[in-house]
C-alpha cells in the first residue's frame, strides 16, 4: 500500500471554502527513460485521482507522465456538512490506493 | 603541389559526416519532443475547435527552475463558482515534453474556488499553456514561460 498524506482541516464553518492537500508516494515512471543498456523503462504512473465528499465526486484529476514523482495535488471545496472525504488513486499495473479523512462542519 | 583537391575532399568528408550525424540525431529528437502541432492537436481535442479567449486564467509557474523534475504549477480561474456559472475543467499543456498533456482536472460548483496546484516535469525551457472550460461552454487560456537549467528525462540513467 502506497503511503498517502492528506491535509484536510479538522473543523470548518458551513459554507467555508477549504483547501485540501494530497500527496501519494509513487515513482511516476514516465516511460520515456532508458536504462544504460538502452532498454526502455516501461511506464508506471498514477493515471487518475478522484475525491468524493460524502459519496459525491467533487474533484477528479487525470494525471500524465509529466507529473512529478510522488504526485502532489491541492484543490478546494465548500464545507457543506460533516462527513468523510474519500481519496482514490488508480494507475498502471493495477495500482490502487484509497484514503479517507473526516471533517466536522459547524 | 596543388592543395585544392585535398581541401575539397576534406570538405566533402566533413559535409558527409555532418549529414550522417544529422540523419541519426533528427529522428531521436523528433520522437522525444512534442511539437507545436501535437500541442495544438491536444488543445483542439479538448476545445473541439471552439474559440480560445485570453484571460480569466492565472497560471502560476516559476520563471526559472533549476530542476525540471519538480516544477511547481498553480492554476486558478476567475469564476464565482455558483451552480449556474462555474469552471468545468482545467487542462495544462506543455510545448516541448514528449507528450503535450500535463494534467486535466474536472471541477464542479462544489469546488468553491477554481484553484489547483501540483508539481510537474519539464523536459526543456518552454511555454506552458493552461486552458479552462467554463459551464457556459467558453474556453479561456493563459500561457507562462519557464526556463529549465536541467531538464527531466535526460539525467539519472539507471
Amino acid at each position: 500500500m502506497a503511503r498517502a498524506l492528506i491535509n484536510v482541516p479538522a473543523k470548518a464553518r458551513k459554507g467555508d471554502v477549504i483547501e485540501i492537500k494530497t500527496l501519494i508516494s509513487h515513482v511516476m515512471e514516465s516511460g520515456f527513460r532508458r536504462t544504460q543498456t538502452g532498454e526502455a523503462i516501461p511506464r508506471d504512473i498514477v493515471t487518475l485521482f478522484t475525491c468524493s465528499y460524502n459519496g459525491e465526486e467533487i474533484f477528479a484529476a487525470q494525471l500524465y507522465p509529466a507529473i512529478s514523482a510522488n504526485p502532489f495535488v491541492t484543490f478546494h471545496t465548500v464545507a457543506t456538512e460533516s462527513g468523510t472525504f474519500e481519496f482514490k488513486w488508480t494507475g498502471d499495473n493495477g495500482f490502487a490506493a484509497t484514503e479517507t479523512a473526516k471533517i466536522v462542519v459547524e | 603541389m596543388n592543395e585544392t583537391p585535398s581541401a575539397t575532399r576534406r570538405q566533402m568528408l566533413a559535409a558527409a559526416g555532418g549529414l550522417g550525424l544529422a540523419l541519426i540525431v533528427r529522428p531521436a529528437q523528433a520522437q522525444l519532443q512534442a511539437n507545436p502541432v501535437a500541442l495544438n492537436a491536444a488543445i483542439r481535442k479538448v476545445t473541439g475547435g471552439a474559440k480560445l479567449n485570453k484571460g480569466r486564467v492565472h497560471l502560476d509557474v516559476p520563471p526559472l527552475s533549476e530542476n525540471g523534475n519538480t516544477v511547481a504549477l498553480g492554476v486558478s480561474v476567475d469564476s464565482p463558482m455558483t451552480a449556474t456559472d462555474y469552471v468545468k475543467a482545467i487542462h495544462v499543456f506543455s510545448e516541448k515534453n514528449p507528450q503535450p498533456n500535463i494534467v486535466s482536472v474536472r471541477l464542479g460548483p462544489r469546488a468553491g474556488k477554481a484553484g489547483i496546484t501540483t508539481r510537474m516535469r519539464l523536459a526543456d525551457t518552454q511555454t506552458i499553456t493552461a486552458v479552462a472550460e467554463l459551464s457556459d461552454g467558453s474556453f479561456w487560456t493563459e500561457t507562462g514561460h519557464v526556463i529549465i537549467t536541467l531538464g527531466a528525462c535526460l539525467e539519472d540513467v539507471i
